[in-house]
């Protein structure tokens, strides 16, 4: 059978991993696609390929398809997310003489403890800080941003810049920021240089965020129907490899020799695992869901997660059903139902009411949603915060 | 024809890691009668040399990853947008065009060859200025009709609790905001707000 070709736009980081292996074990192949990986060296560029037509679809930051389709900076291009390509996974790290200082006043930080590691701050007379994240329209800067909002009185001002990943851990070793926001491997990498520590990981502030997604032209999608189903069908069967833990050291090795990531299996393997080292001298802990590739209904795009973005970036109140619209639970029905992927009976759910795992109405009768609970304890329902 | 509306002042800062490359360019931009370029090789201090030399122009590779920190700077208020050029290495005539009729601000440049420099920044500064303006009169479309709406809410609140007609309602909210020294918006603003609390 003749293969499709599809070009698919991606950043060599450790999530990129479904795309990676749907095309290496050949998942895509089954679905008669010939996944193209093409390496961007840079969000700007990977959504200027995708919207100009160069790319047919791409792994991208979740807040990148709703900022394009509603036009809120850079190039404006209806874009839709077809599905989620992986939650959580991001970390948040100081600098080792900030956490030095911060452990001489007496006020060490506690890993992953998000809100008191707001009053460490506050209590060591540490008054601003400036924290690098990757791109503007990312997941890192709208955890950094609620943590901050609502971690109490602005008492903290804060710079954020945003550093190519790759040169994260330069970018803190030359005292150029004093923290960042960043996904795996380059933070372990910046722990591995003993030039930061690792404080909290994404999950601290909220516990299921959707991080990457797999997305395309909406027009490319309504063109397509056959190469969208097959796609999402490819990476689908790749995310759950990914998340059956018997897979998890063979998957490690698979990335690490594959062409398109470039990393070593020992950069790759906290992400994977789960097992992050917060300091170089430390012994890896076990981080719960630290990166989630299809557990819980990873994959489905809630639409409330794409409402939830599009208030924090700042859209007006009649944008946030259009920003609804392009996380596409209608594709994920039609295309992975008949294929017995388990669906839920809702397509939104209150962000952040989940303190527990929790089991749900779904097609097939076992759906166990993983929390999602923010670190402050609000919830978030269709366009209102309580 | 654009010729005419270029300054020869023009302040242009030049992104680029290779020294060789960087000097190329930037004898390339003298050569075409602009000397206000600086070319920036440490490339983490990519927001600092914006915020100091506030240049009209940043002339980047399609493939520096330092995009990002570009896009960034431009998003946050307090920097003014600016037109930014991007050359790539190989010469792609499609990648060109979709970028000109997707009117992204930015030009791409095929292969960037020397002799063709000047007339790409203009095209490139040109383009971005009819951007922006189209961008500047958007806003303000919008901006009247949320207005216009307010002002149509702020009226049938007034016509109901004082039981008037819809030109009288205005010439009401009119008179209010021309004896307190407001516009009529900012009136219908203030009437929506206490309408919403007391609702």
């Amino acid at each position: 059978m003749m293969k499709t070709v599809l070009n698919c736009g991606y950043v060599p980081l450790v999530d990129c991993a479904p795309l990676i292996i749907a095309q290496e074990l050949g998942f895509a192949a089954e679905e008669g696609i010939d996944l193209n990986l093409v390496q961007q060296p840079s969000w700007s560029a990977l959504r200027d390929m995708l919207a100009l037509g160069h790319l047919d679809a791409a792994q991208m930051l979740s807040p990148m398809p709703v900022a394009m389709s509603l036009g809120l900076g850079g190039l404006s291009a209806e874009i839709d997310a077809l599905m989620v390509l992986s939650v959580n996974g991001t970390v948040f790290g100081l600098s080792t003489p900030l956490a030095q200082k911060l452990r001489a006043a007496d006020h060490a930080p506690a890993f992953g403890q998000a809100a008191q590691l707001h009053k460490s701050l506050n209590a060591a007379g540490i008054n601003h800080l400036r924290i690098g994240v990757p791109f503007h329209f990312s997941m890192h800067r709208l955890l950094l941003e609620y943590w901050l909002a609502e971690s109490g009185p602005p008492d903290l001002s804060v710079d954020i810049v945003a550093v190519p990943p790759p040169r994260m851990s330069d970018a803190i070793s030359r005292n150029e920021i004093d923290a960042f926001w960043v996904g795996e491997p380059w933070g372990s990498v910046a722990v591995s240089r003993e030039v930061a520590e690792l404080v909290l990981p994404g999950s601290a502030i909220w516990a299921f965020a959707p991080e990457k997604v797999l997305a395309a032209r909406h027009q490319w999608i309504e063109d397509h129907p056959t190469r969208v189903r097959g796609l999402m069908r490819a990476v689908h069967q790749a995310a759950r490899w990914l998340d059956t833990s018997t897979n998890k050291s063979l998957a490690v090795e698979i990335l690490a020799r594959s062409e398109h990531l470039n990393l070593a299996p020992d950069l790759i393997d906290p992400a994977i695992s789960g097992q992050l080292s917060p300091k170089a001298e430390d012994l890896p802990t076990q981080i719960d869901r630290f990166l989630v590739f299809n557990k819980h209904a990873a994959n489905f795009p809630w639409r409330s997660q794409a409402a939830w973005i599009a208030e924090r970036i700042g859209a007006a109140a009649d944008d946030i059903a259009k920003a609804k619209a392009c996380f596409r639970t209608d594709l994920y029905r039609n295309n992975l139902g008949p294929v017995g992927v388990d669906l839920p009976g809702a397509s939104e759910k209150i962000e952040g009411a989940m303190r527990h795992s929790t089991a749900v109405s779904s097609t097939r009768g076992h759906m166990i949603l993983a929390p999602d609970a923010f670190f402050d304890g609000k919830t978030y329902e269709n366009g209102t915060e309580k | 024809m654009l010729r005419n509306h270029m300054r020869e002042d023009l302040s242009i800062l030049v992104v680029e890691d290779n020294p060789e490359k960087a000097s190329q360019i930037t004898q390339a931009l003298n050569a075409a009668g602009w000397s206000d370029v600086h070319a920036l090789g440490q490339t983490a201090r990519l927001d600092q040399a914006i915020k100091s030399r506030q240049p009209d122009i940043v002339l980047i590779d399609l493939a520096n990853p330092d995009r990002d920190t570009l896009e960034h700077l431009s998003q946050v208020s307090d920097t003014k947008a600016r037109a930014v050029a991007m050359f790539v290495d190989h010469t792609d005539p499609d990648l060109t065009q979709a970028a000109l009729t997707a009117g992204v601000s930015a030009y791409v440049v095929d292969g960037l060859q020397m002799n063709r420099i000047r007339p790409v920044i203009e095209t490139a500064i040109a383009r971005f200025q009819i951007m922006k303006q189209m961008q500047s009169e958007l806003d303000a479309a919008k901006r009247a009709l949320e207005d216009r709406k307010t002002i149509d809410r702020a009226k049938g609140i007034v016509m109901r609790r004082r039981g008037l007609s819809e030109d009288e309602a205005y010439k009401l909210m009119r008179k209010t905001a021309m004896d307190q020294g407001r516009k009529v918006i900012d009136v219908a603003q203030a009437l929506v707000t206490a309408a919403d609390l007391l609702s």
